[in-house]
């Protein structure tokens, strides 16, 4: 992984903790955060795209370019940018089996 | 009881609810986000709100009186947050809230749908890190997140410098704002600007604000490609004969914005060529009806002329359609105090942020140009030349440009422009993608749910 994440949070009010899993890993998301912000505040990709395998990151962070959609563990796609994280999603950068 | 749908909860949709609620209707507002506001006025999820003044700048005072002024009048309202509207046929709006699908008949129907970033990409523009400007914003403003560490601002705009400076004042490390703008087309756009002299003081104190901060702002500046192994890296630029370098981590670009028309194609609206948008848009008299009786058309959704303007669009729109429903006559067709002003501005903005006018020229065939199938521009030219086409739904047809997830939304300029370019023709003879139902990806279970409850199958499609 080259540098940090994508995403780097203001620096606010405390808020309450959400806990989701990301390619099977535990991790930790903030109470208002989108499921991209979630994702992208601790890492570089949210999906890959379907012809060339190529990282993708999302682009217009506001539910037009379509190009957030992440697959769950659960069988279901979500629109990264404008999902809410929930408690207890089970979210996948690669296609689910 | 009459069903006026408001399509849209920014300032135009807002100020159309508002006056229909005063002539005593109670409108139906739709709109994708869960709170009210529009992208330019976008509020925070609760769990992270924070003052007026943080999260709107100058712009603080308008969306404290839009909101309140919202506040009062919800109890009138049928406000419907989190829908999307996906398709509309005839006097029916199809919906999507949530998971479940759902239609809205109505009467008469203000369409005030916004608009998103125009962007024409460069080389690498695909990769993780590289954010359109509006995205950089929403970011900052809707989540409190900034794009980067490092980042470049570059593309041309207003909205070029309004998010540099939000960036940085945010903390952010802005790397440099790179406009693709000639360094002359200032002192030639003064003269349109004063026509809006406040707006244009807001734009030079970003300017100079970002400047007293030490913020590179270079002008002329032709990108050439992003790099990066899995993430953008650095970007690669040009001014003059000069080839620079800027590391960085992430990179914000656009070059102004793009009218969202998908529905009023899909409500049948006859569209026009913009010169000044550069694109074509529904066609609508001074108080914003459509060429389809009951279908009325405000805010940026129908031209590009920002949040002020759209304010009054939305007010005018919904007081065309009062009298449209009471049989009064159209007031007379001047247009409204104010409105020469916003474009002559709005045309001073072109001066000022002209889109860079050899970009189908310069760009190689290497470049993806639809994000979603990944088309290049390779192909699309070879597409022109072995078939002669000159028209962008035959180039959709053979190439998949613009037929992917985001339906054009994010290729089209860029599509429209490499064939223009290619076929030797005007941007207004290649035409425009045609709107498709659904306008966004709708899950196909929320519609198999929708269409397997028995409804009245109306005379006419009966077949027994």
């Amino acid at each position: 992984m080259n540098g940090g994440p994508l995403l780097t949070r203001l620096a606010l009010a405390p808020r309450q903790a959400l806990t989701f899993e990301l390619d099977g890993l535990a991790c930790s998301g903030l109470a208002g955060d989108t499921v991209l912000t979630a994702v992208l505040a601790l890492g570089q990709v949210l999906r890959q795209t379907e012809f060339s395998s190529s990282p993708r990151a999302g682009f217009c962070n506001m539910g037009a370019c379509q190009d957030c959609w992440m697959d769950s563990a659960d069988g279901l796609r979500l629109r990264a940018c404008t999902t809410p994280l929930a408690a207890g999603m089970r979210l996948l950068t690669r296609p689910g089996r | 009881m009459t069903t006026v749908a408001i399509v849209g909860a920014g300032p135009a949709g807002l100020r159309a609810a508002e006056q229909l609620v005063r002539a005593g209707l109670r409108p139906v507002l739709i709109d994708e986000a869960a709170q009210v506001g529009g992208q330019i006025y976008r509020q925070p999820p609760a769990a992270l709100q924070r003052p007026a003044k943080a999260l709107y700048g100058f712009e603080a005072a308008k969306a404290r009186a839009l909101f309140e002024r919202f506040s009062a009048l919800q109890p009138q309202i049928d406000h419907r947050p989190g829908t999307l509207v996906w398709h509309i046929e005839g006097r029916n709006l199809h919906l999507l809230q949530g998971e479940q699908a759902a239609s809205l008949p109505f009467d008469a129907l203000i369409l005030a749908t916004g608009a998103t970033d125009r962007v024409l990409p460069f080389p690498g523009w695909t990769l993780p890190g590289v954010f359109t400007l509006g995205a950089a914003q929403v970011a900052l403003k809707a989540q409190a997140s900034l794009i980067g560490p490092r980042v470049v601002f570059a593309g041309t705009g207003p909205l070029l410098y309004l998010v540099a400076w939000q960036t940085t004042q945010a903390g952010g490390a802005v790397q440099a704002v790179l406009d693709s703008a000639p360094a002359n087309a200032r002192r030639l756009a003064l003269p349109q600007l004063l026509a809006r002299p406040s707006v244009a003081a807001k734009g030079a104190y970003f300017l100079a604000r970002l400047q007293l901060a030490g913020v590179p702002v270079l002008r002329g500046v032709r990108l050439l490609r992003a790099e990066g192994s899995d993430r953008v890296q650095r970007l690669h630029w040009q001014q003059g004969t000069r080839l620079q370098r800027s590391d960085c981590d992430a990179i914000a670009f656009g070059h102004g914005l793009r009218s969202e028309t998908q529905l009023a194609d899909l409500a049948g609206c006859v569209f026009d060529f913009d010169e000044l948008d550069q694109a074509w848009l529904p066609r609508r008299d001074h108080a914003g009806r459509s060429s389809v009786a009951g279908v009325y058309l405000a805010g940026d959704g129908a031209a590009i002329l920002g949040a002020d303007a759209a304010e009054h669009s939305g007010a005018l729109a919904a007081q065309a359609l009062l009298n449209d429903l009471g049989g009064s006559a159209p007031a007379a067709a001047a247009p409204a105090p104010g409105q020469t002003a916003h474009r002559r501005f709005r045309q001073g903005l072109e001066t000022l942020f002209p889109l860079p006018a050899d970009w189908a020229a310069q760009a190689q065939d290497e470049l993806v140009v639809c994000r979603c199938e990944e088309v290049t521009a390779g192909e699309l030219r070879a597409c022109v030349r072995d078939t002669g086409t000159r028209e962008l739904n035959r180039l959709k047809a053979l190439t998949r440009i613009g037929m992917g997830r985001c339906q054009g939304r994010m290729c089209a300029p860029a599509a429209a422009r490499l064939l223009a370019d290619a076929a030797g023709c005007s941007l207004a003879e290649v035409g425009r993608l045609r709107g498709q139902p659904p306008v966004k990806p709708v899950p196909i279970a929320a519609l198999a749910a929708a269409w397997s409850a028995p409804g009245p199958v109306p005379a006419e499609e009966r077949d027994d």
